[in-house]
């Protein structure tokens, strides 16, 4: 060949989103006028405003759980569960049959590239209402006991990683269980909770039983707090879930947190080096990094460190960052302003804490809002790019001798939500699981989801369970 | 990653060493060729993609009822294979038995097209060594340029690595100037580590090319079984600064799949692999569909497979 081969822009085409101008708050089976201060939702890859979204007042909230009270005690704690099921399955369908819609919509809010819209968000958020469609009204058989009661109405507060899917891991279980739920979509990402309010309706599901309150974290802070709540179910960062616990505390609500996480992926000498190339680039370079399980500390043995930094880094020379709807597209835009400013800023430190930072040479888009796949070596334990949660495409690699070693150092952290073993010998990835302190550990892979599957968090990553059987008994009494 | 030089000392070394290769998880491997399978690849990278894979055929028909007027007009195919558009083509070789070597290379002579030959028993393998270099002079003195070998696949999968190693070793040496390929059949070997180790033994062994399979076998060449290899030419590359090629052959009949492998080629080995000298399709039907696609994307719809012709 003479010049090289390139592969042509692919978009996927925006239209296909469906966008609207104006985005309202959903409240007990209509989209109403929010009392509060309409907010703008902005595509981060070119800065571009998409829609104003009406936002909650505090008087909204009110007038939302007194809303999910009387569906709660009128209509659907008292429908039996093969009638709950219906609804969800009828959700769930319609979900996968607007999925292309849903994925637009949410690359153009969020900046995810289409690619893991389409094949992850999407598809994962309408298994898990299958999923959870399924056990409706097979609750005395979830392990909780013979005669599981819901718990009555959940406030839900969701972060901006994944909207979609988000929403869906509280709104699934918890309507399943025969509870009503008021959700607050993150404030830069409202949209696609909206429209899966409006799914919702189409599907017939009773008024009150879902309500979504756009809004900021003001919005959050007045949901947590109401005493009409008996449930909150809250995503994201550390501190703002130390806050909500401290709120809670005394006040017999029940609580689930799922928090933030410096997930450890440990890479022995023995392990399928390839793949192991490929679980650790999907481990925090996914969704930009932007995911509370991301391996964002790579552990590995001494004695292949080498070789692997060598494969790794042209692995990593090979991701496409650019234009989120492009199908071609692996690293897309970093959601927020502020957030590329944090990313910006922790790398920062670890330049200045003597790790040795290498930056991907792939080109960037000339607007929006991006930052290149960045890879830190030489990072010691007690560096900030170490133990800090950076939620960007920012790996930290770090080497140990042994298996005793690496332990020390994967479980040497506050955070526990998730941790990555690599190795072709069984018995030394069993042996190193039970050593994690995570609530996932994966073997071999990285980043699967499976709506059969718990998720959660252990010590600073939170408490409570997502998904399987154990999820549902966060929703029942 | 051991010294390559110590790796062929004897038998037991070799056999360290292959088995000391890091190992293929199934899962992970098959995972990451879905993903390269997603990359959309449209308009103008689809029409260079097209005429890339064209050129990488190594045209074949491997049948016991060859002819040589059937050798002939395969050699015309690939010469220009779509006579509305004299642009297309032509292909990188054309692959036959020994016996037709001779005829192949006689209508090719002067195109810079290359004669590929099978030979070593193809396509079982089954015969004395006597007679696999044999078969091997009979093709290199016919005019073959390329010469397709099988290992021995029995040897191979009872353990045996240094008679495949020595085998492949004296074909090398019969090819004289010929290039050599060869065919690890990974239909009939033991799983992806499997390929790692063959693909590695071949390269040890001399391979300029090592190609996927026959054709003869099912499953032939899939994406996870050529990232494999890639990986293996990449990695030789890395230890050795040299680059050998690798042969996709079999079981790619539409210019979709064909498109999928050249995207693994790109981004598991490398765009400089991307050319005749270091990938190949071996296929029959794969031209075919080339050209129609080719066609498409120039007239906007696609033609019926009998505007085109082929031998086929």
């Amino acid at each position: 060949m003479s010049d090289a081969w390139t592969y042509a822009p692919a978009p996927e085409s925006a239209a296909l989103a469906n966008l609207r101008p104006v985005y309202r708050p959903f409240v007990d089976g209509e989209f109403v006028d929010g009392a509060g201060e309409p907010l703008k939702t902005v595509n981060p890859a070119t800065e571009e405003v998409l829609a104003e979204v009406g936002t909650a007042s505090p008087a909204d909230v009110d007038r939302a759980v007194a809303a999910a009270r009387r569906a709660q005690e009128t209509v659907w704690g008292a429908m039996t569960g093969a009638e709950r099921a219906k609804h969800l399955f009828r959700i769930a369908r319609i979900v996968a049959e607007r999925a292309r819609e849903l994925a637009v919509l949410e690359t153009l809010d969020n900046g995810k590239p289409i690619r893991e819209s389409r094949d992850v968000d999407v598809p994962t958020a309408s298994a898990h209402l299958f999923h959870h469609a399924g056990w409706a009204d097979k609750l005395a058989y979830a392990g909780v006991g013979p005669d599981p009661r819901p718990l009555g109405v959940v406030g839900a507060v969701i972060p901006w990683n994944f909207p979609l899917l988000m929403a869906v891991w509280k709104i699934a279980p918890a309507l399943a269980c025969g509870n009503t739920i008021v959700l607050k979509p993150a404030e830069t990402t409202p949209l696609s909770a909206l429209v899966l309010a409006e799914i919702a309706a189409e599907a017939g599901l009773p008024p009150g039983v879902l309500n979504v309150l756009p809004g900021a974290g003001d919005v959050g802070a007045a949901l947590v707090a109401h005493d009409g709540l008996d449930k909150v179910a809250f995503t994201g960062s550390t501190s703002v879930g130390k806050g909500i616990q401290r709120l809670l505390a005394g006040t017999g609500r029940r609580l689930t947190l799922e928090l933030g996480g410096k997930a450890a992926n440990i890479v022995y000498d023995d392990a399928p080096l390839d793949q192991a190339v490929e679980g650790v680039v999907d481990g925090i370079f996914f969704n930009q990094g932007h995911v509370c399980c991301a391996g964002s500390r790579l552990l590995v043995q001494e004695s292949v460190a080498e070789e692997f930094a060598e494969l790794l880094l042209a692995r990593i020379a090979t991701l496409r960052v650019g234009d989120p709807l492009d199908k071609n597209t692996d690293v897309g835009a970093i959601n927020s302003r502020a957030q590329l400013d944090r990313i910006v800023d922790l790398a920062a430190v670890g330049d200045a804490e003597g790790a040795q930072r290498w930056t991907s040479p792939c080109p960037l888009p000339a607007r929006g809002l991006f930052f290149p796949p960045t890879v830190f070596s030489g990072v010691e334990q007690t560096m900030r790019v170490a133990r800090e949660e950076i939620f960007g495409p920012v790996l930290s690699v770090l080497t140990f001798r042994t298996p005793a070693e690496a332990v020390a150092k994967a479980t040497d952290t506050p955070y526990g939500l998730s941790a990555g073993v690599w190795t072709d010998k069984g018995s030394k990835a069993l042996w190193t699981a039970q050593r994690m302190r995570a609530g996932v550990v994966w073997a071999n892979t990285f980043n699967r989801f499976d709506p059969a599957s718990p998720f959660g968090g252990f010590g600073e990553s939170g408490f409570g369970r997502e998904g399987g059987r154990v999820g549902l008994a966060a929703y029942l009494a | 990653m051991p010294a390559l030089a110590d790796a062929v000392r004897d038998e037991a070394a070799l056999r360290r060493f292959l088995r000391g290769l890091p190992g293929v998880d199934q899962v992970g491997l098959e995972r990451r060729a879905a993903t390269l399978a997603t990359r959309s690849i449209k308009k103008e990278s689809k029409l260079r993609a097209i005429d890339l894979a064209i050129s990488m055929i190594d045209l074949t028909t491997l049948e016991g009822a060859d002819t040589p007027g059937r050798v002939r007009s395969l050699c015309a195919q690939a010469i220009r294979p779509d006579s509305g558009y004299p642009d297309a083509g032509p292909v990188a070789a054309v692959c036959v038995y020994p016996d037709l070597a001779g005829i192949a290379a006689e209508r090719l002579r002067g195109t810079g097209i290359g004669v590929a030959s099978v030979a070593t028993a193809f396509p079982s393998g089954r015969s004395s060594r006597a007679v696999k270099l044999a078969d091997t002079a009979l093709a290199v003195e016919a005019g073959a340029g390329e010469i397709d070998m099988v290992i021995d696949r029995g040897a191979w999968l009872s353990g045996r690595y240094g008679q495949v190693f020595d085998e492949i070793v004296a074909v090398k040496q019969a090819c004289g100037p010929a290039h050599l390929k060869v065919i690890l059949e990974t239909g009939e070997l033991a799983g992806y580590d499997d390929v790692r180790r063959a693909s590695w033994l071949a390269l040890l062994a001399g391979a300029d090319v090592i190609k996927t399979s026959t054709g003869k076998v099912s499953p032939a060449a899939t994406l996870p079984v050529v990232q494999v290899m890639l990986q293996a030419v990449r990695d030789w590359h890395r230890l050795t600064g040299e680059r050998r090629g690798v042969k996709a052959a079999g079981g790619i009949r539409a210019a979709k799949d064909a498109i999928r492998h050249l995207v693994a080629v790109n981004e598991v080995a490398g765009p400089q692999w991307l050319t005749p000298e270091l990938f190949r399709f071996g296929a029959s039907s794969l031209l075919g569909d080339l050209l129609r696609q080719r066609r498409a994307q120039r007239e906007g719809r696609y033609p019926a497979t009998n505007r085109i012709g082929g031998v086929v």
